[in-house]
């Protein structure tokens, strides 16, 4: 059997608690309001490279955020609906996914060295702490 | 970033959830801009108000917290004149929904007073020097710009969490480094009445977020100050400008080289784009009136006949403070609504055609609420727009 290999990176914690789940990468920015649907977590925007997948549960891994501040009122309403990621890499978070997650209890690391998204692939299974940082591909 | 042990502790939760929710947003906002610090705040104005705004995600945010603010703390407009929404056109399930934000932000203990003027009802709420977290963009750029008090332009939660922590970041415009104008803005010409909308409306655009220091022969009011930073404000993202000889802060600074330079061909320019259709509103208190645009919009009024609607916004303190202008406004057929402005509202969405002395409401009536729009100088305003 092949042995596991965890890799680790440490980011900067923004988004406190931790969350474990399977990867689900854009290397393009994601608005929350109006790109995905909080009723059942699907990505809608038309042309975006993650159309059609669902973040629900997901670790959500995107360089930043765009768009409407009332973005970080529509990720609050994901975790309502139990349709939320189960937290989120950034590569470089912005005042509207930073206070979406700290709002809504999504767990949020950015600025991860080695730099994450250089080393992972959509479906891989990560554990994020937003507490200390520290992001693990296991 | 340094915090105190008193900060540590709430941000550890030993002041409960709430406060440690408000705490983790400002120091991650803090660690973001590269904050040293937390800095206490005089008062906070509170964006994410309007039903239209922050829809059902926003009224669920709201009704889930618990606390108390520690300072006071006002709101942004609502989507609606809390009391005559009836007559502005608002349907009976959006004035339930915009009613029950109200009363959320209440439970806070926020004063339920929603203007984009806080400067205009309570003078001690930002003086020279103060640290604020105020939210609507015009009322930012005033602050900074005019009072000479200092705020970033907060969201909806972060403003609402320095309430209900009493403190902010030090970054952003809090710092003297960042308030040092980059762009000179030369103005040869003598300007009036929305001539300066007109010519922030076209600042801003060129100017994105930089601090410009602006050149200018006229002498301009708190009025004209006002409607200048609101345009700047929404057609850039300028919350900061210096006016030389005029604001508080602008004789510490040298004039820089770069300079733009604005014609009154390109204000004329801004007054010449008309609607193909007549107009059909006139709108205008965006940012809401003062007294004296009030007395002004009075007297303007005696002796005409309006052929359209005409809406004038103000904040609910400002209308209660002088009933006998008001009366004389409503008898010659304006409607005068507070809590409220045309930007916000959908009450505005039916009308083809907007007339507005506003810089401001010209770059976005058409963008949020669908509809053309006009400049116009307030008396030319109320003759119909039939300006020559």
């Amino acid at each position: 059997m092949e042995e596991m290999l965890i890799r680790v990176s440490k980011g900067r914690p923004i988004s406190h608690g931790s969350g474990e789940g399977r990867a689900l990468i854009s290397t393009q920015p994601i608005s929350f309001l109006g790109s995905i649907d909080p009723s059942n977590g699907m990505i809608i925007e038309s042309g975006h490279e993650l159309e059609g997948e669902c973040v629900t549960d997901r670790v959500l891994i995107f360089p930043f955020g765009i768009g409407s501040t009332v973005g970080s009122y529509v990720m609050y309403q994901l975790k309502k609906n139990t349709t939320a990621p189960v937290a989120i890499i950034n590569r470089s978070t912005e005042p509207i996914v930073a206070v979406g997650a700290i709002i809504s209890d999504i767990p949020l690391v950015d600025s991860t060295k080695p730099d994450v998204f250089k080393n992972i692939n959509t479906g891989d299974r990560v554990r994020v702490n937003g507490t200390t940082g520290v992001v693990e591909i296991l | 970033m340094y915090l105190t042990p008193e900060e540590e502790s709430v941000l550890e939760g030993e002041q409960g959830p709430t406060l440690q929710k408000a705490m983790e947003i400002i120091t991650a906002l803090g660690e973001i801009y590269g904050a040293d610090s937390l800095v206490p705040v005089t008062s906070t104005q509170i964006a994410g108000v309007s039903y239209k705004t922050i829809g059902d995600a926003g009224l669920e945010w709201i009704s889930d917290l618990n606390g108390e603010v520690v300072v006071p703390s006002i709101l942004n407009p609502a989507g609606m004149d809390l009391e005559r929404w009836q007559e502005m056109g608002i349907n009976a399930s959006f004035a339930a929904k915009q009613l029950e934000i109200i009363e959320a932000y209440q439970r806070l203990g926020i004063q339920c007073e929603c203007t984009c003027t806080p400067y205009h009802i309570d003078k001690t709420l930002a003086s020279f020097g103060d640290h604020l977290a105020w939210s609507e963009s015009s009322a930012v750029s005033y602050a900074n710009s005019v009072i000479g008090a200092r705020t970033n332009r907060e969201g909806g939660p972060s403003a609402l969490a320095a309430a209900l922590v009493g403190k902010t970041a030090n970054y952003g415009y809090h710092l003297d480094e960042n308030r040092v104008p980059i762009i000179t803005v030369q103005v040869d010409c003598k300007l009036k009445g929305a001539d300066y909308g007109a010519l922030g409306y076209l600042a801003g655009a060129s100017i994105g977020s930089d601090v410009p220091i602006f050149k200018l022969t006229s002498q301009p009011s708190k009025t004209d100050l006002k409607a200048l930073g609101a345009a700047m404000a929404a057609s850039g993202a300028v919350a900061l400008y210096h006016v030389q000889g005029v604001t508080p802060e602008a004789d510490q600074y040298e004039s820089p080289d770069n300079t733009l330079t604005i014609e009154r061909s390109e204000i004329d320019a801004i007054f010449a784009q008309v609607c193909e259709n007549r107009s059909d509103l006139v709108a205008l208190g965006c940012p809401h009136y003062s007294i004296e645009e009030l007395e002004r919009l009075s007297r303007l009024l005696d002796g005409k006949t309006l052929n359209k609607e005409v809406w004038v916004c103000t904040s609910r303190a400002i209308k209660r403070s002088i009933p006998d202008v008001i009366r004389n406004i409503e008898a010659n057929g304006v409607k005068v609504f507070t809590d409220t402005c045309m930007v916000v509202s959908p009450a505005t969405d039916r009308f083809n055609c907007a007339l507005t002395d506003s810089g401001k409401a010209l770059k976005y009536i058409p963008n949020l609420c669908g509809v053309r729009t006009q400049l116009a100088h307030m008396h030319d305003c109320l003759n119909g727009g039939d300006v020559n």
